[in-house]
């Protein structure tokens, strides 16, 4: 049931998708609003989808990579839906919703069942956990997309050729703006992700930190985006290095995300966070 | 009766004969008393700016005419001077020139916005003077909606193509709302000095002026409510502007990649904007490697605006399209136009029968109320359904482009007699 209503999303997310990249070519403001729209009944399809497979599985959907991935793509939409909603760059839409839309792709590509839980994880801290960690993540990819774009533009500006996107894409001083307000509002999500990880790891192993691949990467990851942070702070670190470090980051979080699953054996191993 | 072009322009007249043909609002209303004469101009709108003189009519043959005798009669040029430079044109090829014209696509540059100012300021002024009917008032209207749509659609209009707008442009691609920036302006060029007003213009919180003798410094500060400075205090300026702009005849380098690396960690790595409009060069071409640095020297801003006057000229093309697209669309409405005169006095005639017949009947009987009511609803609806098919056809005929044709034959066909053509010129659309 959830799987049909998922694919169902998912088709409105491509339809989305590809009418935000066609704004890229065609800049005008029907396209866009349709493009928002299509997303939003997406993200409400998926919604349901997610509540849907929670109330099947009994508990939180992400506990394997098919629902970590939707998951985070369903972040993804949320965020980018309010973001527009507050701020009004459709254009940075091209760019987010092609990521949303690679992200439940990829997810479908996993198998789909719902793997039930082993007991000793069975706990409200798995809802804490989870669910701050895929906030915090959300505000990161977004955060890419805007250093992505940034990083863009950038190049526009430096090689002197005013071409292309250059008329398009926003200011450099507001994506380096909107950079750093994600980026303040990802952080916090993550330590309290870390934080009540290591909590729940003391219910459920009995230990609060085993080093394993999945929370040493988390702990990386995190201490990218505090360097980000202070740095703005003390000495300045905005622009340029900004933006790259952002990318840096996110390519952390997809690592911690991903890669240690693919690569690495921990405790982990069996979700996707 | 066609729609007639009869002007000059930048391209056909040089300035000195475009200044002698300027009409001002009081010497065109002058024009339009004596250009209306309803036999051969039944309707005008003169649009003069100081890159062409056009006169738009709804005219018959020997309207062109009539209106060149006017031009060399109200400014006094002989038509020998006049004509070499002359375009007339009738009918599509018309309104394929007013509606380029209203869209900026004969501009000398393309697509600049006054010409939209324009447009509608003359039009407004020969509303005001009585001079436009159905035809001009629709034509202008149109004229004005598809430089709106070619605005919308295409992006004629949206890059820079002048040195000092692409500074300023650039600005705002670098810092977003220049509210809350400060620029500085170094030496006083004209082109440094003419974007340093559009910067102010566009909000710039404050600016500060630099140059070698303070008082000229002090003269410009004053007018754009800034700051003067002395040279001496350049470099810790530079801290605080986000924009900076130099055009000094220094024949060395003023700003050097030090003091910008200095001013840079000072103002914690916030972005700074170097505009080098100098020769030989201000600004020391290596600041450009440095983080958040942005420079571009006189031939940067050259080459952007080249580009986007190329820019401009591709879009041109989609903007012809509109315009074309568009030029069809209004001629068929003015198709649907030649019928309308017939289709009126037809009806009139009708209804003045009804009206005569019934009135003879009524006479005769004695009916109340009731009864009257009932008559003139019958009558009424009689020649309602009697016309319904032979308007339809008129009007169908008129879309097919035979509507001369037809209001001929119908006027032949119902003996209809024409009209004084300027007493229903007000009439609606």
């Amino acid at each position: 049931m959830d799987i049909i209503i998922f694919r169902l999303a998912a088709v409105f997310y491509l339809a989305s998708a590809a009418l935000y990249v066609y704004y890229l070519y065609r800049t005008k403001e029907a396209i866009s609003q349709k493009a928002y729209i299509l997303l939003f009944i997406g993200f409400i399809l998926h919604t349901v989808a997610l509540t849907v497979r929670g109330l099947i599985a009994q508990h939180f959907p992400a506990t394997n990579l098919f629902e970590s991935l939707s998951l985070f793509s369903w972040m993804i939409a949320g965020g980018y839906l309010l973001l527009e909603w507050r701020y009004k760059i459709p254009i940075l839409g091209s760019f987010v919703a092609p990521l949303n839309s690679l992200g439940v792709l990829i997810a479908t590509l996993n198998p789909q069942a719902i793997s039930p839980l082993p007991p000793a994880l069975k706990s409200t801290w798995l809802y804490i956990h989870a669910a701050t960690s895929f906030l915090g993540e959300g505000a990161f990819a977004l955060a890419f997309v805007v250093s992505f774009v940034y990083l863009i533009q950038e190049r526009y500006i430096r090689k002197k050729k005013l071409g292309g996107l250059f008329q398009k894409l926003p200011s450099l001083s507001q994506l380096d703006d909107l950079n750093y307000r994600l980026l303040t509002l990802g952080f916090p999500f993550l330590t309290l992700g870390i934080i009540t990880g290591a909590i729940w790891a003391q219910y459920a192993w009995g230990s609060y930190w085993s080093w394993d691949p999945k929370e040493t990467w988390s702990l990386i990851t995190w201490l990218i985006y505090a360097a980000i942070l202070h740095g703005r702070m003390t000495v300045g670190w905005q622009g340029r290095r900004a933006a790259i470090l952002s990318v840096i980051g996110f390519g952390a979080v997809l690592f911690t995300f991903l890669g240690v699953n693919l690569l690495l054996p921990g405790l982990h191993s069996y979700s996707a966070m | 009766m066609d729609i007639l072009v009869v002007g000059l322009n930048h391209r056909t007249s040089p300035v000195e004969l475009r200044e002698k043909l300027a009409f001002s609002a009081v010497e065109a209303q002058k024009l339009y008393e004596k250009l209306l004469d309803y036999k051969r101009v039944r309707e005008a709108v003169l649009l003069s700016t100081c890159n062409r003189v056009e006169v738009y009519s709804w005219a018959n043959e020997e309207g062109e005419d009539h209106v060149l005798s006017l031009l060399e009669e109200s400014k006094g040029v002989p038509s020998q001077a006049v004509l070499p430079s002359l375009y007339i044109y009738r009918g599509k090829e018309a309104v394929r020139h007013i509606f380029r014209v209203a869209s900026s696509l004969d501009s000398m540059v393309l697509g600049e916005p006054q010409i939209v100012g324009q447009v509608k300021d003359a039009f407004e002024e020969a509303l005001t003077c009585d001079a436009t009917g159905v035809i001009l008032n629709q034509l202008m209207k149109k004229a004005l909606s598809v430089s709106k749509r070619v605005r919308t659609e295409t992006a004629i209009g949206e890059s820079a193509v002048s040195v000092s707008y692409a500074a300023v442009e650039l600005s705002k691609k670098i810092f977003g709302d220049l509210a809350n920036r400060k620029a500085m302006l170094v030496g006083a060029g004209e082109m440094a000095e003419l974007a340093a007003r559009h910067l102010v213009h566009q909000g710039v919180s404050r600016l500060t002026v630099v140059n070698r003798t303070l008082t000229r410094a002090q003269e410009l500060a004053q007018e754009l409510q800034g700051q003067a400075v002395p040279m001496e205090h350049l470099e810790e300026k530079l801290v605080e502007a986000d924009i900076v702009i130099t055009s000094t005849g220094a024949p060395h380098t003023l700003i050097t990649s030090e003091a910008v690396q200095r001013a840079m960690k000072e103002r914690k790595r916030r972005p700074i904007f170097f505009i080098d409009i100098a020769v030989p060069r201000d600004v020391d071409p290596e600041v450009e490697r440095l983080e958040n640095v942005y420079l571009y020297d006189i031939d940067d801003l050259g080459q952007v605006v080249e580009e986007n006057r190329r820019r401009r000229e591709k879009e041109s093309v989609k903007a012809e399209a509109i315009v074309i697209e568009e030029v069809d669309r209004f001629l068929q409405w003015l198709k649907s136009q030649e019928v309308v005169p017939v289709i009126v006095s037809l009806r009139n005639r009708c209804e003045e029968i009804r009206r005569k017949e019934l009135e003879k009947a009524i006479s005769r009987m004695h009916l109340n109320g009731k009864e009257t009511k009932a008559l003139e609803a019958l009558t009424t609806a009689i020649v309602k359904k009697i016309l319904h098919t032979p308007l339809s056809y008129v009007k169908e005929a008129a879309s097919r482009g035979e509507g001369e044709k037809v209001a001929k034959l119908v006027k032949e066909l119902f003996a209809l007699e024409e009209k004084d053509d300027h007493t229903d010129r007000h009439q609606g659309q």
